[in-house]
């Protein structure tokens, strides 16, 4: 298989424009003729769904939540970067190109990543006009922060809640098109299969999450907007519904997935108090602008923080990296922590914990300043810890949050199975090896407002409306068959350990050998045992009730019985991918002084990997990567 | 801790429910409250039972689909959701009782599963500003001050949890919909359509079934994202103007 990007040519400024005129147009007085799918209503799908039910295509949006409103992407904190340069601080559209590609280790995509930093400017545009609140400074103009990895501040925000109120606006957006008859909602209703027939996506199967009814959509084209696989880990800061299976179950048709194991891990959540844990909680990275991370410079050191006197202190991201201090990357600020804490001087009760002061800042700026940026940061932490964190420092671990891998897709977005597209988080495009702070939101909005309306058109003016099978077609009826016989094996197992449990097991497998760090032997000893797991699911897992009812049970297994698949990829991908870059770090591939050691010559490709039918070892393909704008340099923070 | 449960079971939205009665030990303080359930969910399943079906997603307090109502309180005694509720807010022995929100707009689907897409549908009756993709100018074009963003931003900040009705005597919607009016009025973006959507939204919200407002000020006590009852004032406001001076509706 070739892989062809059509990536457009000419100079990098202007491969968009050009590619937007050469795309065909769907004439205005066809476009209702056409029906699109989008599964996901967070900030890609919402914004997809809303700007082509603009444009005129009647579209069918769905959700496993019980509102479009509640998608993963509400509890986004931080903020959404754009190049607007309002602040005069020397930001361009070609410095977010720049500082994307160099944080995502030079394993992105140049067209693609530089059609995102010039869209960027008409997503805050398009969302002040929507409504959304965004913080403003006293004369009333937009106000900006600097976020993790930038030394500009072209972060926009609503206080921490930035994801709520960007969602908020598509949601709204969205709900316009529901009222005007253009988009049609499923709420609580999951994908479960995608249909392909004659080489192209035709339509989806679901089930709705109330009646347990298995249902056939038929459609021109279907994007997945389906969000990150972060929960293959079991804790992640991901909603606990955030899934791969229509990911998952789109590459087991035939869709190939984009580096699967580029994982981020983020520096700044709360660590895990016990065994009940069931999902990990994020604080946002602006809190790295004003507090400072440290650690006890003597391992064993018991005694409380305040009693610690500052020459005991070990402030060591500013230690090692004096130029970007406590605002290094999220990998590097990840690994670091780790690092100390394997050295053993972590902190609090577990040990596995680093502290985030804000002493200076509340010192230098007043508490009531603080309380402005950060106030619910700070409530959250208090209301989950029961420590306030005004009075004594945060105590923050890794945690796993984001994944820069998903399916592949060409420029357009569209993946490898014509007509099936794949945006936001669900497709590998932007981030290379690892994403920078703030640009998850841009591009999800980017995909959905800004790119897919164009470039479906091209595909939906190339197949014509004629070009669709009905719901009676036995492409339809197979793939319904295969849902519904996965469903009742599932249920009829009756075996004794829960869903849960095999979830837990996975993800400690994951976190310790395809976490922080990897190395080969640990991930072919995963690999093995990730392997007997899935054996044992299916001959041991209990899941109880009926296909019929609101099952909460039966929808995890079938999430679960997906992750156990898409795990295993995960492992192959980090086993085969010899070099460190961004996220993952492979131990064997690092520096003197034990940062990350890339391997240009061998390794600067998009590993898409193909699957081969149960069991079988998947097969690699490759893109290489191909940079004329910016020099491969060794990422450095010093 | 151990505790006792007394839970509204309800295998469906036809079918007549009741209090069950469980017992959970060894309960850590630092558990939320949804990590207690998640742990009698398991008990059950295990014993052939089946598990208690609740609604929540995020749990981190944002995306407001967590929605049981503990001890005779929306989101239970702290003013915060369920999801954010932790165990260290009860005492060992204690005895908890748990059920769905109860408003007629609300209806029951399962358990504590309850049908919001009410909600939904008075949002979808006009709490959008009108514009399509690529048609905004420039975001600074128009400076809005920072007390009128502020003040925005906090009516904004409703996570569409449906507390206030299950709170109310009356089961209305007026906070809810009040802080979606209060919101879009303040800003100038949403001043075109100012009229037109407060008398559809509140139309939509009567013809949903939500009741009226007494005044009482029990949702914005319980609201966990500390909605203010002065969405309200403004709400009667908006809505007085727009009906005097009507052309629509
Ligand atoms: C705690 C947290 C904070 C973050 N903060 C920031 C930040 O400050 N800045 C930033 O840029 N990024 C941030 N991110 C990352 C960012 O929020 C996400 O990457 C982004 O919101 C993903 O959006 P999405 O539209 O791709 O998918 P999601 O918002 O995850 O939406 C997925 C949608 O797909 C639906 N879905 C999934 N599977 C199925 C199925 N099988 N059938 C039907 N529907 C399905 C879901 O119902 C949902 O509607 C944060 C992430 C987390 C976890
Ligand atoms: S007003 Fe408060 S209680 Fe009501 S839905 Fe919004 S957040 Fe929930
Ligand atoms: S689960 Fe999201 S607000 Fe509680």
């Amino acid at each position: 298989m070739k892989l062809d990007a059509k990536i457009p040519e000419g100079p990098l400024a202007e491969k968009w424009n050009k590619h937007k005129f050469n795309l065909k147009l769907v004439n205005p007085a066809n476009k209702r003729k056409y029906e699109v799918i989008v599964v996901g209503t967070g900030l890609a799908g919402a914004s997809a769904a809303a700007s082509l039910a603009e444009l005129g295509y009647n579209v069918k949006a769905f959700c496993f939540q019980d509102s479009p409103r509640r998608a993963h992407s509400i509890a986004a904190q931080g903020g959404i970067n754009a190049a607007k340069n309002y602040q005069n601080d020397g930001d361009s559209v070609y410095r977010l190109f720049y500082d994307t590609i160099k944080g995502g280790d030079y394993r992105a995509r140049e067209a693609n990543v530089y059609r995102l930093a010039e869209v960027s400017v008409n997503i805050i545009d398009q969302c002040v006009a929507q409504g959304v609140p965004f913080a403003r400074e006293y004369g009333g103009l937009l106000a900006n922060r600097s976020f993790g990895g930038a030394q500009v501040s072209r972060t926009f925000y609503a206080r921490g809640q930035t994801g709520q109120q960007l969602l908020l606006g598509a949601y709204s957006a969205m709900s316009r098109q529901i009222a005007a008859g253009k988009v049609k909602m499923y709420p609580r209703t999951e994908m479960l299969d995608l249909v392909v027939h004659d080489g192209k996506a035709r339509g989806i199967i679901t089930r709705n999450l109330i009646t347990g009814k298995i249902e056939r959509h038929s459609a021109h084209a279907v994007l997945l907007c389906t969000g990150g696989y972060g929960n293959v880990f079991f804790l992640s800061t991901n909603a606990m519904g955030s899934n791969a299976t229509a990911a998952w179950r789109a590459h087991k048709k035939g869709a190939l997935f984009g580096n699967p194991c580029f994982t981020q891990i983020h520096p700044t959540c709360i660590p895990v108090t016990g065994d009940h844990q069931s999902k990990l909680t994020l604080m946002s990275e602006s809190l790295r602008n004003d507090g400072r991370v440290w650690v006890p410079k003597q391992a064993g050191d018991t005694r409380p923080p305040y009693e610690i006197p500052e020459d005991e202190r070990d402030y060591f991201l500013e230690r090692k990296y004096p130029s970007f201090g406590n605002l290094v990357p999220r990998d590097v600020a990840s690994r670091n922590a780790k690092y100390v804490c394997d050295e053993g001087r972590g902190v609090g009760a577990s040990k596995l914990a680093v502290y985030l002061d804000f002493a200076d800042a509340i010192k230098r700026e007043g508490e009531a300043t603080i309380r402005a940026k950060y106030g619910n940061l700070f409530d959250m932490y208090e209301k989950i810890t029961g420590e306030n964190p005004y009075k004594t420092p945060m105590r923050i671990y890794p945690a796993v949050h984001y994944t820069m891998g998903g399916l592949w897709v060409d420029y357009n977005l569209m993946t490898t199975i014509p007509g099936l597209y794949a945006l936001g988080e669900a497709n590998f495009s932007d981030h290379g090896a690892n994403r920078l702070g703030a640009s998850a939101l841009m591009q999800g909005l980017a995909d959905g407002y800004f790119i897919i309306p164009y470039t479906l058109g091209d595909y939906l003016a190339n197949i014509g409306w004629n070009d669709k099978i009905s719901t009676d077609h036995p492409a339809f009826t197979e793939a319904e068959q295969a849902v519904k016989h996965q469903i009742s094996t599932l249920l009829s197992i009756n075996g004794k350990k829960t869903v849960d449990q095999f979830h837990k097991e996975l993800g400690k497998i994951m976190w310790d050998y395809c976490g922080m760090s990897r190395n080969a032997e640990g991930l072919k000893g995963a690999k093995q045992k990730i392997r007997e797991l899935r054996e044992e699911y299916w001959q041991n897992v209990r899941v109880g009730g009926s296909n019929e009812e609101l099952n909460i049970t039966l929808e995890k297994a079938t999430r679960v019985a997906d992750f156990l698949e898409l795990s295993e990829l995960m492992v192959d991908d980090a086993l085969h991918r010899e070099e460190s870059c961004g996220g993952h770090f492979r131990e064997e591939y690092q520096t003197p002084d034990g940062e990350a050691l890339r391997n240009d010559e061998k390794f600067a490709y998009v590993a898409a990997w193909e699957y081969k039918g149960p069991n079988e070892q998947a097969v690699v393909h490759k893109e290489d990567l191909i940079f004329e704008n910016v020099k491969l340099t060794q990422r450095s923070y010093k | 801790m151990n505790l006792t449960l007394k839970v509204w079971r309800q295998k469906n939205a036809n079918s007549k429910g009741e209090l069950k009665t469980y017992h959970v030990k060894d309960i850590s303080p630092d558990m939320s409250f949804l990590e207690m359930f998640d742990v009698l969910n398991e008990e059950l399943l295990l014993k052939g039972e089946d598990p208690i079906a609740f609604d929540h997603d995020c749990r981190e307090g944002i995306c407001g689909m967590c929605s049981m109502y503990i001890n005779g309180h929306p989101h239970g005694p702290e003013q915060t959701t369920t999801c954010q509720l932790h165990m260290r807010s009860f005492k060992d022995g204690d005895t908890i009782v748990v059920e769905p929100w109860r408003a007629k707009a609300f209806p029951v689907v399962k358990d504590l599963v309850v049908d919001r897409s009410a909600f939904d549908r008075i949002i979808q009756a006009g709490g959008y500003i009108s514009v399509n993709t690529g048609n905004a100018p420039d975001a600074n074009e128009i400076p809005i001050s920072k007390e009128v963003a502020d003040a925005a931003f906090n009516a904004a900040t409703c996570i569409g949890c449906g507390a206030c009705v299950a709170a109310c005597k009356n089961a209305s919607a007026m906070l809810f919909v009040s802080a979606k009016v209060a919101q879009l009025s303040m800003l100038p973006q949403g001043q075109i359509e100012r009229k037109r959507r407060v008398e559809q939204m509140v139309a939509k919200m009567d013809e949903e079934g939500f009741g009226a407002c007494t005044n009482t000020g029990a949702c914005a006590a319980e609201c966990p994202k500390e909605i203010s009852l002065a969405n309200i004032a403004i709400l009667n406001r908006e809505y007085l103007i727009a009906k005097a001076t009507s052309e629509y509706v």
